[in-house]
């Protein structure tokens, strides 16, 4: 018998309400001017972290040591789950993530109480107050419809074990970036609310919350990569992305979120779209909510199998509470967020940003408008019918292609109204290069017209860059330094704008990935007995045989596969784990990555005498480029929320 | 802003109502309740063998209404919790024209065995031992159970377990029609 489920409830009570006090506090000592109170719920901010720390490290202390009266250790892990798994194993369910989510944001609170007490009187007791106001929420979830420390009794020799997909180091990191992401827009939401209560709608929340904006961004996009990295390595069917409700849920934030990014720039410049902004990062926050509510409510149908429960009800009257909040405060704002600047012309920078935000938010309406869908048909006509990939590919794809073109145009095009000279000089070397590696690409045999759409943009979109940064490290060679720190004092000195050029070469990356697997991948499903061989794509596979294995937590039948591709490139391993708590055995793939092409073996039936098997092989093209797309946009992330160096430079 | 304009800036808000109403409605239906492709075609016939060791088979009951239930015994709590509700209509209709037939699928015998003789089930049940039955009738998870008209189509399915309640409004109307 130990106390861990009594002193984890006992933690997030009191948490719940040193949150609930220090929110009221801090709008009460800003409404009345009294300093006292908003430091007494600084201190509530503090001790919110650390009973929520306490919470989190009392679950790991419960996972680590088999405490199965705990029912979310029991549900979550058993003898055989290895202890790195018992770690993660925090987030492997809703209770857990909960607590994750929570702890996440009591940091993020913390850490603007270290870094705006003294700096920002006006926006910072009303931060704290939405703050720890969302933070009471996600206490209350934890303390009523999914509380991480409820009692199991009697309590059982073993526990249920981790769903088996979920060992898997994209799982330890996917949810971490994920819900860094998620709660990281709450920091810029707080100053965006902050603002219109205390009136002061210029630019000055934009530019405090900038740096926090990108590094939310940036955690979303990880988050988003690495789910699929998940997706394809471990899930087995050789995709990585499905416009699964989960995966939407995740990726409307994240549109609404780069919208945002790039509207900011054009406040910040010319003083419009303040309502706009606004707009967006309600939205964005909102998105995060309803993402959180799309995949734990179980109102709409999804791959990924998640509790249902009063959760969603609560997540819905939160998200109630946001939009209509929120806007309500916008509504009531109105007259002091009228624009001070106007659009001059169309041949723009401004209209080039507008419309990227027309683009973004287009693709988030219709992916939010696909994943809803079948809840209105449902509720309009009384049918039962889902949206899949064909919807989300043909709206979706022309959207981007658009985008990228918006890309390349948007950072060099001038402010205000561009003349014939300013579009000659940057945009006419990138358009003909675009164009040539397009011919280039059709005479050597490329034949799938969006590919060559989505090259040509590609080359153009880093022509571009290419034509701006060659031009600006030409230009300080000239003043006398050498190329190389010429190179370096720009991306240092101008970091906000190539830290923004180099994210858009990962994107750029991404998409090369996208549209090469999309376009060239294949795939076969062959039987074979043992000792014979298949080709597909210039490589043989051939089977040598079977072997079954126990592991800690399962059972394991392992293939032997011999590859080559007129060279000997060595055996891959894919098997099928039986886990005594599934129904289904769970297939582990096993693959060959290479920067053009990835072999992906998965292993299907076999006899089980080893006499032959059935596997499915997919020779899947330029996979690899996702994951180094995401590569460049960390450097690109990581330049970008440098402190920006044009002031003191 | 004119006076008459100013009161219009509330629709703003008022714009996420309908949004959060569909969510809300959301609640009240269940994606998982997939209608199946079967209902109004013919049931796909089986000739099986009960754990008595005799054969049933769907054909030869056509004229009597069928109710064909899916289930395992390792699919707790739900059969476990629908046993009683089965064993309680089996009683009600048996003798009014209504045949019950429990497919087990992926099973065991003796486990399956236990969990017949634990809720005292006499109609009959039987092993899909190749699992052809519950593809056919694409079964998803256990239970399922199907209703199956005089004339053999299957007119309702259930997924997930079945109440006395589910049974009266499933079976009544198939008893009143006419063979």
């Amino acid at each position: 018998m130990t106390y861990v489920p009594e002193l984890g409830y006992a933690a997030t009570v009191t948490a719940l309400v040193l949150a609930l006090y220090g929110s009221a506090a801090a709008a009460l000592g800003a409404k009345s001017r009294r300093p006292a109170l908003v430091e007494s719920s600084q201190r509530a901010a503090v001790g919110v972290w650390v009973l929520i720390t306490c919470c989190m490290l009392l679950l790991i202390y419960a996972f680590l040591t088999f405490d199965f009266s705990v029912r979310y250790v029991a549900n979550t892990t058993n003898r055989g789950t290895p202890y790195y798994y018992r770690i993660t194993a925090l987030w492997g369910a809703l209770e857990g993530s909960i607590v994750l989510w929570a702890w996440m944001l009591s940091l993020y609170t913390l850490i603007v109480v270290v870094q705006y007490r003294r700096r920002r009187p006006e926006f910072y007791p009303w931060v704290l107050s939405v703050m720890l106001g969302i933070a009471a929420f996600f206490l209350l979830v934890m303390t009523i419809p999914a509380p991480p420390f409820e009692r199991l009794s009697p309590i059982p020799a073993d526990g249920r074990g981790l769903n088996p997909l979920l060992e898997d180091t994209g799982m330890i990191t996917h949810p971490v970036a994920l819900y860094l992401g998620f709660t990281g827009f709450t920091v810029p939401f707080a100053f965006a609310l902050a603002a219109l209560i205390i009136g002061r709608t210029g630019d000055e929340w934009i530019t405090i919350t900038r740096r926090w904006t990108i590094i939310a961004w940036y955690f979303l996009s990880l988050g988003l990569l690495i789910g699929g990295w998940w997706s394809y390595h471990v899930l087995g069917w050789g995709g990585y992305w499905a416009w699964d409700p989960v995966e939407n849920a995740a990726f409307m934030p994240w549109l609404c979120a780069t919208a945002f990014l790039h509207s900011v720039m054009i406040q910040e410049r010319r003083r419009m779209l303040k309502l706009w902004n606004l707009t967006l990062i309600i939205l964005t926050f909102a998105l995060t909510v309803f993402g959180t509510f799309l995949t734990r409510s179980g109102i709409i149908g999804s791959v990924h199998a998640f509790t249902q429960g009063s959760i969603g009800q609560f997540f819905l009257g939160f998200l109630a509470l946001v939009l209509l909040g929120s806007f309500s405060l916008l509504a009531w704002r109105l007259d002091r967020l009228n624009a001070q600047g106007e659009l001059d012309s169309i041949v723009s920078r401004e209209s080039v940003f507008l419309l990227n935000n027309v683009f973004l938010l287009a693709a988030a309406f219709t992916v939010f408008f696909g994943t809803v869908f079948p809840l209105l048909a449902e509720a309009v006509r009384g049918e039962k019918l889902s949206v899949g990939a064909p919807f989300f590919n043909l709206v979706n794809i022309p959207i981007f292609l658009g985008l990228l073109l918006l890309m390349g145009v948007g950072p060099l095009i001038a402010w205000r109204r561009a003349s014939a000279e300013n579009l000659r000089r940057n945009f006419l070397r990138p358009v003909l290069a675009g164009i040539g590696a397009a011919a280039i690409l059709r005479v050597v045999g490329v034949g799938n017209t969006l590919v060559l759409v989505c090259m040509a943009l590609v080359v153009f979109v880093s022509g571009t860059i290419v034509v701006d940064f060659s031009r600006a490290v030409r230009a300080r060679h000239r003043t006398g330094r050498g190329w190389l720190p010429a190179a370096a004092t720009l991306l240092l000195t101008q970091n906000r704008r190539y830290g923004g050029f180099i994210v858009h070469l990962g994107v750029l990356v991404v998409a090369l990935g996208v549209a090469g697997s999309q376009a060239w991948s294949t795939q076969t499903e062959v039987t074979l007995e043992r000792g014979q061989s298949m080709t597909l794509a210039g490589y043989t596979v051939r089977f040598d045989g079977l072997q079954a294995s126990e592991e800690s937590n399962h059972a394991k039948v392992t293939g032997a596969f011999t590859i080559g591709n007129g060279r000997a490139l060595g055996v891959l391993y894919p098997a099928k784990k039986f886990y005594p708590q599934e129904q289904t055995p769970i297939a582990a793939v096993d693959y060959r990555l290479g920067l053009m092409e990835d072999l992906y073996v998965v292993l299907g039936d076999f006899a089980r005498d080893g006499s032959h098997a059935t596997i499915k092989v997919q020779v899947n093209r330029m996979v690899s480029w996702l994951w180094m797309g995401g590569l460049v946009l960390t450097l690109g992330a990581g330049l970008a929320i440098l402190p920006d160096q044009r002031k003191s430079a | 802003m004119s006076p008459r304009r100013r009161h219009l800036r509330w629709l703003i808000p008022v714009g996420a109502l309908p949004v959060l109403l569909l969510l809300g409605y959301g609640f009240r239906t269940d994606p998982r309740e997939i209608p199946s492709p079967l209902l109004g075609k013919p049931a796909a016939p089986f000739t099986l063998k009960t754990f008595d060791g005799d054969q049933v088979s769907l054909e030869a009951l056509r004229g009597r209404v069928v109710v064909v239930n899916f289930w395992a015994s390792w699919c707790f709590p739900a059969c476990y919790e629908e046993a009683p509700a089965l064993a309680r209509a089996w009683e009600a209709y048996k003798d009014r024209g209504v045949t019950m037939i429990g497919v087990n699928i992926q099973d065991k015998e003796e486990p399956a065995r236990k969990f017949l003789a634990r809720f005292g089930h006499t109609f009959p049940n039987a092993p899909d031992p190749v699992g052809r039955v519950s593809v056919d009738y694409g079964v998803y998870g256990v239970p399922e159970t199907f209703f199956i008209d005089r004339a053999g189509r299957v007119r309702g399915k259930k997924v997930g377990a079945v109440t006395d309640e589910l049974f009266r409004r499933e079976v009544e109307p198939l008893l009143s029609e006419k063979g």
